[in-house]
């Protein structure tokens, strides 16, 4: 996994996007869907995020040598 | 030069916030999470070497090897416990940054208590016993 700023970039579009389709779907009077997307898109960029978190950990643990 | 792209990576991840904050409040906060996640990765890698460095140092001057490996450990949590109290404060759990803080203090703490020992030992043999 490159860790860069496309990443950063990769985030801040998603985040974009959803608050674009939660606009959109909130006009069209479908607050519930809205609610929804915006919680889809949380998510996801969570996934991102935790595999970051994963592997600064692992790295932090291999050069501490805290095993235990 | 690392530096350069990380300075501008700071520079992008602000510039992204501000757009984001009025757009979208829990992506800012995310993009500030993965900003400080990126510079401390990179800075991890440059890291190893130095820790390389300490532990040759070490062997050469002959010190036991439980004493610079609490004291990597200590580093260690002390990186983690900052990482994880300026997210917290970030988020605006204040009171939540200073608790996760007092826990590296006392794991901190906790692990050098073998070093303390071993201090009031051999200052406990310097007296003189009555």
């Amino acid at each position: 996994m490159q860790m860069d700023a496309s990443i950063l970039f990769q985030i801040a579009g998603i985040g974009i996007i959803v608050a674009l389709i939660h606009t959109i779907l909130k006009q069209m009077g479908k607050e519930e869907i809205a609610q929804f997307a915006t919680l889809v898109g949380f998510i996801i960029v969570l996934v991102i995020v935790i595999n970051g978190l994963s592997d600064l950990f692992q790295q932090i643990r291999s050069v501490f040598l805290l095993q235990g | 030069m690392d530096i350069i792209q990380i300075v501008t990576l700071g520079i992008i991840a602000s510039i992204l916030y501000i757009v984001l904050k009025d757009l979208h409040g829990p992506f800012a906060f995310v993009i500030i999470l993965v900003t400080g996640l990126i510079i401390l990765l990179v800075v991890m890698k440059q890291l190893g070497s130095i820790i390389q460095l300490i532990e040759s140092l070490g062997e050469k001057a002959a010190i036991d090897g439980m004493y610079i490996n609490t004291i990597l450990k200590i580093i260690g949590i002390a990186y983690l416990t900052e990482l994880g109290a300026n997210i917290t404060k970030d988020a605006g759990l204040g009171a939540v940054a200073a608790k996760i803080e007092l826990a590296g203090k006392i794991f901190i703490l906790l692990l050098a208590i073998p070093i303390i020992t071993a201090v009031i030992e051999s200052i406990l043999n310097f007296l003189p016993s009555t």
